[in-house]
């Protein structure tokens, strides 16, 4: 057994069950623990700075990477004509910067206000300073080893299906640089602290908000009589 | 017709003398466990001031309640739902902490640790967030008797359509007046805070009108906060979940009046069992501002007409509390006689807690005789009623405040209050009562018996008159699926569940 099979088999073997369950668990049997644990009402100028980019350069880039996962084909029909190459790594590029950007600021708020540092735990440190590791060695990737977009499809696409598959082959990523290689194990890092951390929020987007009815009224018992649409 | 039955408060707010007893007696119940210190889910502000949080009525700047659109239906003024998800990340309508107080307390260890000196030691302010010395520059009642004061009474939102004549005549000194309004959780009928919750964990109980957070549900993206216009939610910031008014239920379930109203020492709060018609809801808050107080009362029904005690049974409402609602001193003031008012009904939340406006400012124009000396005391009372403007808290402050500025609503309940102030000042003092005093009360709207319960249910009502409170059943309610014992022991405030921070 190398190192290479220990991060990149048994480690997301442990994390990625132990993260589902755990969160499960939580969301379930835990409910009050979670929230986004906004620090909003202590402060609210850096977070607007920090938060809005950081989380939308974030999401979309995830979703970028969710794509090439589920949907690779598309990726590869895209990325034939070289200008739509060179569109979407630019894309991609300036949305992983605007993350990096929005994460340095919350990292730089959660130092430097000190209402903020009354509510910090080490749990917001360590996710904070993961994430900044995830985005800046994802930028660099960017940069360093173009054209990312395409060969994600060839080595992590397969690589992550056969993972999911339970036929795993670690040995896809075994010649990749070390600092993609950080950029990918870093994931895994993530996924452990998932569920111990205010990360459980990213699986509460409130969708149902989009056709709940706007008021909620609840009967503590049901009246029997009780005949038309109360709720 | 679809009956509920509503607790409500009514404050009368003649009677209140800015004590702050029901904000300690909250605070005490609820908020003092750390992140909620600076919560004051009832506080008393003086009026014409800024209130608690600061400007909380500038809906312009926090976008709270419902507007109307043109094609006459309401959209939250926060959001809509799409952008309500798409302000996830950042809420750009949350009042900050400095928009209510940051929390304090002082450092009382000091006065025993201070080495021998020659000068007194002291125990000096610290935040209750960073626990760091602070300068105290704001508190929860900051503005309290600040009235004609250019901070505080000045920029009271309610005075922008104050006729600049009256406003100035406010600021000279010896007609500067104000009032109290004690504020709670309004318990709406057509809440935003239920309506901007992204998680749908706000919800409105359909026994008693109780709003609630369910804090399981909540996940902290504090679209409440900005969305109710009153600014009665409010964020945890150690547990990330909001928190607000619960109407003390538990107290209200074992036959209790809320702690505000049980200690209220100018007893100047009701409490009482208000029935109404949920299908009038979507209506009623959606017509046009000139008729929302009207609307909105027109939804409570009449708990004596035969064909509404039995919808009400139709409709599930317990007998218990069909009664209670006959009894209820808020039906009375509210809608028999008709000189209790919503807080802000242009916000179209429908709040369900009542004020009568305050008449003694009114009074005391004449009575000392400041602002017009050369009326006999004889004629007074005439005077005053025929002419209500040349009142000392401008009447149309009052409008603002309580009839989203018609000042007819506010007029007629003047009008009766003095009416009925006149005719037991004649019976008491002068045996008995003359033509035109009778005259008066007529005029006013009101007769001679309703002015004797009127006087007897605003001054010597005894506790089970202002407080009615029929039976719960909660027993009933819940033994089917909870064991009644499983939280015996357990009342009170906690944590069932430790919160990440
Ligand atoms: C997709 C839905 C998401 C929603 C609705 C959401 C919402 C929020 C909210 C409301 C906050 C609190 C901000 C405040 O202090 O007021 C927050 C903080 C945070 N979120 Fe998200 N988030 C989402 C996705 C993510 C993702 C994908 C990540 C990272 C993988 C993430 C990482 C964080 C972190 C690290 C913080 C703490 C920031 C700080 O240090 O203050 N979120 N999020
Ligand atoms: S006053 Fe109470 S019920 Fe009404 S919107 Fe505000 S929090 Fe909700
Ligand atoms: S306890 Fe009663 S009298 Fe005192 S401030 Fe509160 S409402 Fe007014």
């Amino acid at each position: 057994m190398n190192w290479n099979t220990i991060l990149f088999l048994l480690v997301p073997y442990a994390v990625v069950p132990l993260a589902v369950v755990a969160s499960a668990y939580r969301l379930l049997y835990r409910p009050y623990t979670v929230s986004s644990l906004s620090s909003q009402i202590l402060e609210s100028r850096k977070l607007f700075w920090g938060s809005i980019s950081f989380h939308w350069g974030l999401v979309l880039v995830l979703t970028g990477h969710l794509v090439a996962l589920l949907l690779p084909r598309s990726i590869t029909l895209w990325n034939a004509a070289p200008i739509r190459l060179y569109l979407l790594e630019a894309t991609g590029l300036a949305l992983g910067l605007w993350a990096l950007a929005g994460g340095a600021v919350l990292a730089w708020r959660r130092y430097s206000d000190a209402r903020v540092r009354a509510v910090t735990r080490p749990a917001d440190v360590i996710v904070l300073v993961l994430l900044v590791v995830s985005m800046v060695t994802g930028v660099l990737t960017a940069t360093l080893y173009s054209f990312g977009s395409s060969w994600f499809t060839a080595v992590f696409t397969p690589y992550l299906w056969s993972l999911a598959t339970l036929r795993p082959r670690p040995e896809l990523v075994a010649d990749l640089p070390w600092l993609v290689k950080l950029h990918a194990f870093n994931f895994f890092l993530l996924a452990a602290t998932f569920p111990f951390t205010r990360l459980v929020h990213i699986v509460t987007l409130p969708l149902g908000y989009l056709y709940r009815p706007w008021q909620l009224v609840i009967w503590a018992r049901r009246p029997s009589r009780d005949t038309g649409a109360r709720r | 017709m679809n009956v509920r039955a509503h607790m409500s408060m009514m404050f009368h707010l003649d009677k209140c003398l800015g004590c702050h007893t029901c904000s300690v007696a909250c605070k005490n119940l609820w908020t003092d466990p750390r992140g909620s210190e600076y919560m004051w889910w009832n506080n008393v502000e003086t009026r014409p001031g800024t209130g608690y949080p600061t400007l909380w009525e500038d809906q312009e700047h926090f976008h709270g309640g419902w507007v109307r659109t043109r094609a006459g239906e309401l959209k939250l003024r926060l959001h809509s739902r799409v952008k309500g998800l798409a302000n996830l990340f950042y809420n750009p309508s949350l009042p900050v902490i400095d928009d209510y107080y940051e929390p304090f307390t002082f450092r009382y260890q000091d006065l025993f640790d201070a080495p021998a000196g020659t000068d007194q030691p002291t125990a000096i302010p610290i935040s209750q967030i960073t626990g760091e010395p602070i300068d105290i520059v704001s508190g929860p009642n900051w503005d309290d008797d600040l009235a004609g004061s250019a901070i505080y009474a000045r920029n009271d939102p309610n005075l922008e359509s104050v006729s600049a004549h009256v406003r100035a005549q406010l600021d000279e000194i010896e007609r500067v007046v104000f009032t109290y309004v004690p504020r709670i959780c309004n318990h709406c009928l057509n809440p935003a805070c239920v309506a901007a919750c992204p998680s749908g964990a706000i919800y409105k109980r359909a026994e008693d009108g109780v709003v609630l957070v369910n804090d399981t549900k909540c996940r902290g993206w504090r679209m409440c906060v900005a969305a109710c216009p009153y600014k009665k939610v409010y964020n945890n910031w150690t547990t990330g979940k909001s928190e607000k008014c619960i109407l003390c239920f538990p107290r209200l379930e074992t036959g209790q009046a809320p702690g505000c109203a049980h200690s209220c020492v100018g007893r100047i709060r009701y409490v009482g069992v208000l029935l109404y018609d949920a299908d009038k809801i979507p209506s009623a808050a959606s017509v046009p501002t000139a008729d929302l107080v009207h609307s909105q009362l027109s939804a409570i029904l009449d708990p004596h007409d035969p064909k509404v005690v039995a919808a009400a049974e139709a409709s599930g409402v317990d007998p218990g509390w069909v009664e209670a609602a006959g009894r209820s001193p808020v039906y009375r003031f509210v809608k028999e006689w008709g000189i209790a008012l919503p807080l802000h009904p242009e916000y179209r939340t429908m709040a369900m807690m009542f004020y009568v406006p305050p008449l003694s400012p009114l009074m005391s124009t004449y009575e000392d005789g400041l602002a017009s000396p050369d009326v006999h005391p004889a004629h007074t009372d005439f005077d005053l009623s025929a002419d209500l403007d040349r009142a000392r808290l401008p009447i149309e402050y009052l409008a603002n405040l309580f009839s989203a500025g018609d000042v007819k609503p506010v007029r007629a309940a003047l009008a009766k209050m003095m009416a009925v102030r006149a005719f037991k000042r004649r019976e008491s003092v002068e045996g008995s009562v003359d033509e035109a005093t009778l005259e008066l009360l007529h005029k006013a709207g009101s007769s001679a018996r309703e002015a004797e319960e009127m006087y007897r249910l605003t001054t010597l009502a005894s506790f089970q008159e202002r407080f009615v409170i029929p039976k719960y059943h909660r027993e009933t309610q819940i033994e089917g699926h909870v064991d009644p014992l499983v939280h015996k022991g357990s009342a009170g405030r906690g944590y069932l569940q430790a919160s990440e921070r």
